[in-house]
């Protein structure tokens, strides 16, 4: 499969067609989003990630929730899953539980993980679940015509707010980090080298790891707002943007047309839910457990030690 | 006018999928060298799409492919292309 792929690329490029095309759907392209949306230019960063991670691209599996972010499940070219609103998490759990060996992405944006699935959402991160979840965070919901989210700024525009907002936002990597994720990077779509070395670690990464991408909305959030088109958000993006890395997740949040953080937040590492499985049953059952869900690379190298253990007893 | 047609004027070249452009001219805005224009003619969908007006200032480095939503525009260097289909060549014929 891998090498027929690389075979497919090497073809791809010299026919000179997009590097990203074959990690696409090609037949559902064009897509529906609209000029200026920020979702695309993360799918190529993914594209990218993924292209550099070397992953086999049968052991990724990606899950969407609904909305405009949640159309990417329909879009790129793995084993994809388009769930119901805000329950992309649950899915992605019940996927990785059942199948440890896949990679598992959640890929949806930011009224679908922190709103509809908040609850979903924390306790993946508190549990530390073994999945990689990518949120493009456009401060609005833009399918169902521009509601406010949990992470729309105080005093924006919506078109349930229409005389501004006068909630308080969540600050995404703050609930993140609070809850216990243990992978956290905020870039804007305009960082997109950024965007794809932090998706490509946080593929690597082994835990729950959370990428959250700022993106413009161009037809609802912007319009609404009268913040001008998509080059404009960029361009603010680019001038208010302050690179922190390892920042303190308290200082994240995001004030209407402000100042905002970006960097890799926090990595460390911390047992995984299956880890704390295992390591309970071990201890219930004794030697007789079989370890569920290790990685082929983990197993091998269990078994290389069993059989070094194995050697030093008998001499 | 297809990009094989451009002498290598530049380091690199891009490629565009007029298609499939929206016109967000993001690539335009951003590309470091300013190397890319709106087209006079608009593509199926009514939308200008971007032309590589000043070759010799391209690099290839591919940021418009980056920022493009579309999956429209990709950027590559003559460098890496030949050597790309070089390869692609030996591998098909035997
Ligand atoms: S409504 Fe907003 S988020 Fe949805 S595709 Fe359009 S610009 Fe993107
Ligand atoms: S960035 Fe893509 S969609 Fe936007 S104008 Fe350039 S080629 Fe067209």
């Amino acid at each position: 499969m891998s090498e027929s792929l690389d075979l497919r690329l090497a073809l791809a490029e010299t026919e000179l067609e997009n590097p990203v095309l074959p990690y696409l759907r090609q037949d559902r392209i064009p897509h529906i989003w609209c000029p200026g949306c920020g979702i695309g230019s993360v799918v190529t960063s993914f594209a990218e990630a993924v292209r550099r991670s070397k992953l086999d691209r049968d052991k990724i599996a990606v899950v969407s929730g609904i909305g405009c972010t949640g159309r990417v499940a329909g879009y790129v070219d793995f084993d994809s899953m388009h769930t119901t609103h805000g329950r992309a998490i649950p899915v992605a759990t019940g996927l990785h539980l059942a199948n440890p060996d896949l990679k598992v992405v959640v890929f949806s944006g930011d009224g679908d993980l922190t709103g509809i699935g908040g609850n979903h959402f924390i306790h993946a991160a508190r549990r530390n679940m073994n999945l990689t979840v990518i949120c493009v965070n456009n401060f609005t919901y833009g399918m169902t015509g521009g509601q406010v989210t949990p992470t729309t700024p105080s005093g924006a525009n919506a078109s349930t707010t229409p005389y501004g907002n006068y909630e308080y936002p969540f600050s995404l990597p703050f609930l993140a980090d609070a809850a216990g994720a243990t992978y956290i990077a905020r870039w804007t779509s305009l960082h997109s080298r950024n965007v794809t070395q932090s998706i490509e670690e946080a593929l690597k990464h082994k835990g729950f790891s959370f990428v959250e991408v700022i993106s413009p909305c161009t037809t609802l959030y912007l319009r609404r707002n009268r913040l001008g088109d998509g080059v404009d958000t960029l361009q603010y993006y680019q001038d208010n943007s302050i690179l922190k890395h390892g920042a303190d997740t308290r200082e994240t949040a995001i004030d209407f047309q402000g100042k905002m953080l970006v960097g890799k937040f926090v990595e460390r590492q911390k047992p995984t839910y299956l880890d704390a499985v295992n390591a309970t049953c071990a201890k219930l059952i004794g030697d007789d457990y079989q370890l569920y869900g290790k990685t082929p690379p983990e197993k091998e190298a269990e078994k290389k030690a069993a059989a070094k253990g194995k050697k030093k007893a008998a001499k | 006018m297809s990009a094989e047609d451009n002498a290598k004027k530049g380091k690199g070249t891009v490629f565009v999928r007029m298609e499939v452009c929206k016109g967000c001219s993001y690539c335009i805005d951003f590309c470091p060298t300013h190397a890319l224009d709106f087209s006079k003619e608009f593509n199926q969908k009514g939308y200008h799409f971007p032309v590589l007006n000043r070759a010799e200032d391209c690099t290839g480095c591919d940021l418009c492919g980056l920022f493009c939503p579309d999956f429209a525009i990709f950027g590559a260097r003559w460098k890496d292309l030949d050597e790309k289909r070089q390869q692609a060549a030996s591998q098909v014929e035997p």
